[in-house]
């Protein structure tokens, strides 16, 4: 009776009603939920048992040693590799071992690569026009018009990333660094719940990494956002949490002090550097 | 529409149009009002080859169009215009009924010469001309949207894009030159009489050609010109820069590719049907690769991505031609090598980056004159 009655029951939604594109499900606090994932490549586990929970809106560091598994693990999330055991749940209601790229990004997890791409030719304005998340077919593109609105949205992004005063210019001339703002400001504009990060420091001189800094602890609380970083002095200036992995698992999690303190990741990562350091 | 509207705001459309309204206009009178004999006359002959000039530059703004903003190097471009050129060569070749050679009543005069006892199938239609000037589009566009679906899903592009490209006009050009083919082998098709019932041996004709000419320049590029400012054509430079990057952010690359390139050869295909009965022939010689290869150094040397350069190109490099093969035929192909090399070197933007650098600096001087703001320091709007 009971059961008949919740089928009348007009606030009901079935779950198999609920697009794919639904808004997703942070009730429960974890937006990023992965649960003993295993992936091996020929023979070699690459990831190994992982077991990673990010929260809504938290800042989160990565580091490990090369070979990790640091950028498998994006792999992952971004659908680009499968794994071969576990779960992946975005959100509690998405599960995004059953989606494919597109379909992932769409959800709202964005992905900035460690070398930077932009589109030289075009201003900073134009840029951030066509990252934007818009209908992305021939004649919509060609009928586009440029609204208050997003004219607004590409002004917003533009002053957090800080290059508001260059968004006449092509992108062309802009330093490494801060082509590398122009591309968070580019995943930006899709709206992304999740921004995934790689090594956003490389190469950047101290006044960058300091501005970069800025930057992604002030998207964190909006977003949130996973950054995979080497500059330990980079990782102290951002963290809040630090996660450290070692083989494809998760060898220790916490604040950078507990982290650097654990003298299982002296051993393994930090080394003789992060003894001088502590000591 | 708006989107078609966009390019009557900007500047460079506007100067455009309004040189070419003028030249068009300043033609018409020098050639109707000024009496033969007086040294400002222009003669029927020079009309014929201004309008020529203009058939020329439509088709260089067809490949600037892919070239310039897609990065697609076209090297087969020649074949889209060809093509237009036979659709329009076979309604007038209708038009000439039985006033040809043999006097046959249907046929033109190399199917009679060849013994032939009907039309082929193909021929049908094309003695209204409502329906040839639909070919004249859609058999270049059909053309591209086939062989450009195929390349561009392979993601065929960069040097193996333009190789199939040259590939392709060739293939057609040996076709075209087989006599069984029905569309007149190595001679083509000559000896037009009338299009739409105007003679075209008349100066009124040869007037009306040139000024339809300017008319279908001016709609081509404005409509080029509404594309690149679009974000569709922000998408296209986006794609010719970083194809991967332009994917990865969401659009169906490919789909781009194929769009603009049909457009560019439906455009390429008109200019070929214009061209047709100015010169009053078509042969399978406008197959030949080398032309191919001749347009982009057009829009090479008037400058890329510009849409003006190239038709400051297509207008320049066969002017020098005309003077050139009249004055010393030997050395024009030795001649236009030059041109490209010097032009390569000392511009590589082209005449076009030339003209605009020349206006950026005036811009500056003025501005210097009229505030004494320190320069150095870039000023965003």
């Amino acid at each position: 009776m009971n059961f008949l009655r919740s089928l009348a029951d007009r606030d009901r939604v079935f779950d198999f009603l609920v697009p794919a594109a639904s808004p997703v499900d942070v009730r429960h606090g974890p937006i990023l939920y992965l649960e003993d994932v295993t992936v091996s490549f020929d023979g070699f586990k690459a990831i190994n048992d992982l077991n990673l929970t990010i929260d809504d809106g938290e800042l989160r560091c990565i580091i490990g040693p090369n070979g990790a598994g640091k950028t498998t693990m994006m792999d992952i999330i971004t659908g680009k590799t499968r794994p071969d055991a576990g779960k992946v749940w975005f959100g509690s209601r998405h599960d995004l071992l059953t989606m494919n790229e597109p379909e992932i990004a769409s959800l709202g997890i964005g992905r900035k690569f460690q070398k930077p791409t932009v589109f030289e030719a075009l201003t900073l304005f134009e840029n951030l026009e066509l990252a934007m998340a818009a209908d992305k077919r021939i004649l919509p593109t060609l009928t586009a018009r440029m609204t208050p609105a997003i004219r607004d949205r590409i002004e917003e992004v533009l002053e957090t990333i800080g290059l508001a005063e260059l968004r006449l210019r092509p992108a062309g001339i802009l330093s490494h660094g801060q082509k590398q703002w122009l591309e968070i400001g580019m995943l930006l504009m899709q709206r992304p719940r999740l921004l995934l990060v790689d090594e956003p420091v490389a190469g950047m001189t101290e006044q960058e990494m300091e501005r970069t800094a800025e930057l992604l602890t002030g998207l964190a609380g909006k977003q949130s956002v996973v950054v995979v970083e080497h500059d330990m002095g980079f990782v102290r200036s951002i963290a809040r949490k630090v996660t450290v992995l070692h083989q494809g698992s998760v060898l220790a999690e916490g604040s950078m002090d507990q982290v650097s303190n654990d003298p299982k990741v002296v051993e393994v990562y930090l080394g003789a550097d992060a003894e001088e350091e502590v000591a | 529409m708006h989107w078609l509207g966009r390019p009557f705001t900007e500047r460079s459309t506007q100067l455009f149009l309004g040189v070419l309204l003028a030249a068009l206009t300043l033609v018409t009178i020098l050639h109707v009002a000024v009496p033969q004999g007086h040294p400002l006359h222009v003669s029927a002959y020079t009309v014929n080859l201004l309008g020529k000039y203009l058939s020329y530059a439509l088709l260089a703004v067809a490949v600037d169009l892919i070239w310039g903003y897609l990065g697609i190097l076209s090297l087969g471009h020649g074949a889209f215009f060809a093509l237009g050129g036979y659709a329009m060569g076979m309604y007038l070749m209708r038009q000439i009924g039985d006033r040809g050679v043999y006097g046959h009543p249907e046929l033109p005069d190399f199917m009679v010469f060849l013994n032939w006892d009907s039309l082929p199938w193909y021929w049908t239609g094309f003695d209204m001309a409502w329906f040839a000037f639909i070919m004249v589009l859609l058999a270049p566009g059909l053309l591209a949207l086939v062989f450009g679906f195929l390349a561009f899903r392979s993601r065929v592009t960069g040097v193996y894009l333009s190789i199939i490209t040259q590939a392709l006009t060739f293939a057609l050009m040996l076709a075209f030159f087989r006599n069984e083919m029905g569309f007149g082998g190595n001679n083509g098709l000559t000896d037009f009489r009338d299009i739409l019932g105007f003679s075209l041996r008349s100066d009124a004709t040869r007037l009306g050609l040139f000024i339809a000419t300017g008319v279908a320049l001016a709609v081509g590029y404005v409509l080029c010109r509404a594309i690149v400012s679009s974000k569709l054509g922000r998408v296209c430079v986006a794609t010719r820069d970083a194809e991967a990057r332009t994917r990865f952010i969401g659009y169906r690359v490919e789909r781009f590719q194929l769009f603009v390139f049909v457009v560019s050869a439906m455009l390429a295909g008109l200019a070929g049907a214009l061209y047709v009965p100015q010169v009053g022939i078509i042969n399978p010689s406008e197959f030949s690769p080398v032309f191919s290869i001749e347009i982009v150094l057009w829009v090479a040397l008037g400058g890329r991505a510009t849409l003006y350069g190239a038709v400051i190109g297509a207008i320049l490099v066969n002017y020098a031609k005309t003077v050139f093969t009249g004055v010393m035929p030997d050395a024009w192909l030795f001649a236009l090598g030059a041109m490209f090399v010097l032009v390569t070197v000392f511009l590589p933007k082209g005449v076009a980056g030339l003209l605009a650098y020349r206006v950026r600096r005036r811009k500056h001087r003025g501005e210097d004159d009229e505030s004494p703001t320190p320069r150095g320091k870039e000023v965003s709007a």
